[in-house]
């Protein structure tokens, strides 16, 4: 039994069994098998064999073409070790003799030979450690990609174990069966964390070395709730959090019965609760904790979740799909929201020096007006579909937003021409992310239908802090009174020139600061689904005049520990269990 | 550094001793030699070796003397890698089974011949 603390990042309690995904994404595997699934591992074991062989003999045979004899010889050698029987009888002895899995066999067997090349004294012998290696790692490859690899086809429930994980393997990820995740690096807005709280499944990330702690096929409790992971509990542990596990679904049993309930504090006055998507899928489940749209639509998971550009086409699918699911209801569509991530900068010809401050976002796409414009397109022609409405991210000048509206100006123009019919008065929104546009907030209020403040960006360049970096993360907070000054400018901006402003960060969805957020006049909390209920109790327990009365005293510190303290305090009296 | 003989080929070394009816009937030879090439039994060496020692019913080892005494099964190429037979170790090749004789004379040719290499 081990426990590990890092950083609960999305709520509730999970024991299942684990999948460890080691830094290259591939699943290492579990140690040990049943006595009867031997045969079958055996047999896992020959047709990998017998795939490497054919693996190494083409390989061979490209090798001698290009380089001739002398060299393609070298995979005759592996050819050979492939067919030893020593080595063979080696592995099936050790599947037999520990009922291990067939993977774990090769691994111990092969770092059994590893060990005595080591010893040679004779560099040339030596260093034939690598060719081991080599058929090690094709065997591994071979028997991985029979079975254990897809993690967007699993059979049974798995908590994930990753050091980090890409939105690309997310995208992919099984959404039924993964339970949970847990993270050797990663903040409370990394995008493990991001994606477990939209999926509803605890999760806890900046752990160290749990990669390296746990073996697939233990057993794991991930605490998202407190930050806690147990490796391989006592059976104590497990009925306790067995015990925690059906509290927690009480207490969302309690709040879904707010679903239907409109979001009004007692005293009438009326608040909008959206939620936060990926992917059109997730809308039935928002929708079942009760968000009445959809205030943000990340459109970047088109990009990742495909191998190549997602056409106009793919894009219209997805809206369109995405509209039908809605019925009506608000759909903001946030136009791509790519750059200073993984999967731009390794495309990039040359990567940025300071990726968050470079071509990111609106940036990129005023960049590649072609990929734009495909997008706008898309949505243009599911305008007529729903209530579909844009939103513009990353803008920082004016001149940014203006140029926006020309594409989309000659996307219209095109379509009108084509005879291709569109929403001519469709709403249009910015994301106010960026310190500039916030400061800029009542100009941009005369330009545009309505904002949207992206907390989790607006505190990362107010405070100068890369969230993913776990020297600063601690220094990353939506409480410093220096946020909470442009939020409180943004909503006093919108509300002087009437246009909605909502929060679609993370801070929309913790309930710490819902009364805060109520108090400064916000119109639209958009959240991931799992938080609605909890924010929506907050909103129905409340007057606005005492929400008024918290933002304003909120206003008045000079620390976010104040703040957060305070907040917590207030919080606290309307759901003691919160906290 | 010894590794478990392969299932088929006989270890020989204990039919020498306890079994009096291998030793009776089997035909049995061998040949002593000394590694000349320069690289000695390296990968492409051991893989010609066991290439052609799997030709033959009989049973091939091979010892390998010298300051680290070992033996290696002729047909497996992870053991013959592992003799780390290096230019100048003292071997000697055994073979045992009806073309034995044949067998020595042809896996010692192949020594003699440096492996095509020189």
């Amino acid at each position: 039994m081990e426990i590990r603390k890092g950083i609960g990042v999305s709520p509730g309690v999970v024991i299942s069994t684990a999948v460890v995904l080691d830094a290259e994404a591939l699943v290492i595997p579990r140690r040990s098998v049943d006595a009867a699934e031997v045969p079958a591992e055996i047999e896992r074991f020959g047709k990998a064999a017998a795939a490497t062989v054919v693996d190494l003999q083409k390989l061979r045979d490209e090798v001698t073409g290009k380089h001739g004899k002398q060299i393609g010889a070298i995979f005759d050698f592996h050819i050979g070790l492939m067919k030893d029987p020593t080595l063979v009888n080696r592995v099936l002895n050790e599947i037999r003799s520990q009922s291990v899995t067939a993977e774990y066999a090769v691994s111990t067997v092969m770092r059994h030979y590893a060990g005595m090349f080591q010893q040679m004294t004779d560099r040339y012998f030596s260093e034939r450690i690598k060719d081991i290696h080599d058929i090690e790692k094709s065997l591994l490859r071979n028997l991985i990609g029979q079975k254990h690899a897809d993690l967007g086809k699993l059979t049974q429930d798995v908590v994930v174990i990753a050091h980090d994980l890409l939105p690309s393997q997310t995208a992919a990820l099984d959404k039924l069966h993964v339970r949970g995740f847990a993270t050797d690096v990663g903040g409370r807005t990394s995008h493990t964390a991001i994606v477990a709280r939209a999926m509803g499944i605890p999760a806890v990330v900046g752990l160290g070395n749990i990669t390296g702690e746990v073996s697939g096929g233990d057993t794991v409790i991930i605490d998202g709730t407190r930050g806690m992971v147990i490796v391989n509990p006592d059976p104590d542990q497990i009925a306790e959090h067995r015990e925690f596990e059906r509290q927690q679904i009480r207490l969302e049993t309690e709040l879904a019965s707010l679903r239907t309930l409109p979001a009004q504090t007692k005293d009438g006055h009326l608040v909008s609760v959206m939620a936060n998507i990926e992917f059109p899928g997730e809308i039935d489940d928002a929708l079942q904790r009760g968000a009445e749209g959809i205030g943000l639509y990340r459109t970047e998971f088109l990009y990742l979740a495909a191998a190549h550009e997602p056409t106009e086409d793919d894009h219209y699918a997805a809206y369109a799909e995405a509209c039908k699911r809605l019925d009506g209801r608000p759909l903001v569509i946030r136009t791509l929201d790519l750059g200073a991530d993984k999967y731009t900068q390794e495309k990039a010809a040359s990567p940025e020096r300071n990726p968050f401050l470079g071509d990111r976002s609106i940036r990129m796409c005023l960049h590649d007006i072609p990929m734009f414009k495909r997008q706008l397109r898309a949505i243009m022609r599911a305008s007529v579909l729903g209530d579909v409405r844009i939103m513009f991210p990353m803008i920082s000048t004016l001149m940014e937003l203006r140029q926006a509206r020309m594409v989309l100006k000659d996307v219209t123009e095109e379509m009108e021409d084509e005879g291709i019919p569109f929403r001519g008065d469709i709403p249009l929104g910015i994301m106010i992310e960026v310190p500039s546009a916030a400061l800029m907030a009542s100009n941009f209020a005369k330009e545009v239908n309505f904002f949207s403040i992206g907390t989790n960006d607006l505190i990362q360049y107010t405070l100068a802090v890369d969230r993913t970096n776990e020297k600063v993360a601690g220094l990353f907070c939506p409480a410093h009174p220096a946020v909470l000054s442009l939020v409180r400018d943004t909503i006093r901006a919108g509300s002087r020139n009437s246009i909605g402003v909502s929060v679609c960060g993370e801070m929309a969805g913790e309930p710490l600061y819902t009364l805060l957020l109520l108090g400064l006049g916000l119109t639209t909390f958009s959240m991931n689904g799992p938080d609605i209920p909890e924010v929506k109790k907050i909103i129905r327990s409340t007057t606005m005049e005492h929400a008024r009365n918290v933002a304003r005293k909120v206003m008045s510190f000079d620390s976010e520990r104040q703040v957060m303290h305070y907040l917590r305090e207030e919080t606290r009296k309307i759901i003691p269990e919160a906290f | 550094m010894k590794d478990e003989a392969a299932p088929g080929t006989r270890p020989v070394l204990s039919s020498f001793c306890l079994h009096p009816s291998s030793f009776d009937s089997m035909p049995k030879a061998s040949k002593e030699l000394v590694v000349s090439n320069s690289l000695g039994l390296h990968a492409r060496p051991a893989m010609q070796f066991v290439d052609l020692a799997n030709q033959f019913s009989s049973a091939v080892m091979v010892y390998k003397g010298g300051e680290e005494p070992a033996e290696a099964d002729g047909k497996s190429v992870m053991q013959m890698i592992i003799l780390a037979a290096t230019q100048g170790t003292p071997i000697r090749i055994e073979a045992e089974g009806d073309d034995a004789e044949e067998a020595v004379v042809k896996l010692a040719e192949l020594f003699e011949s440096k492996f095509g290499e020189e």
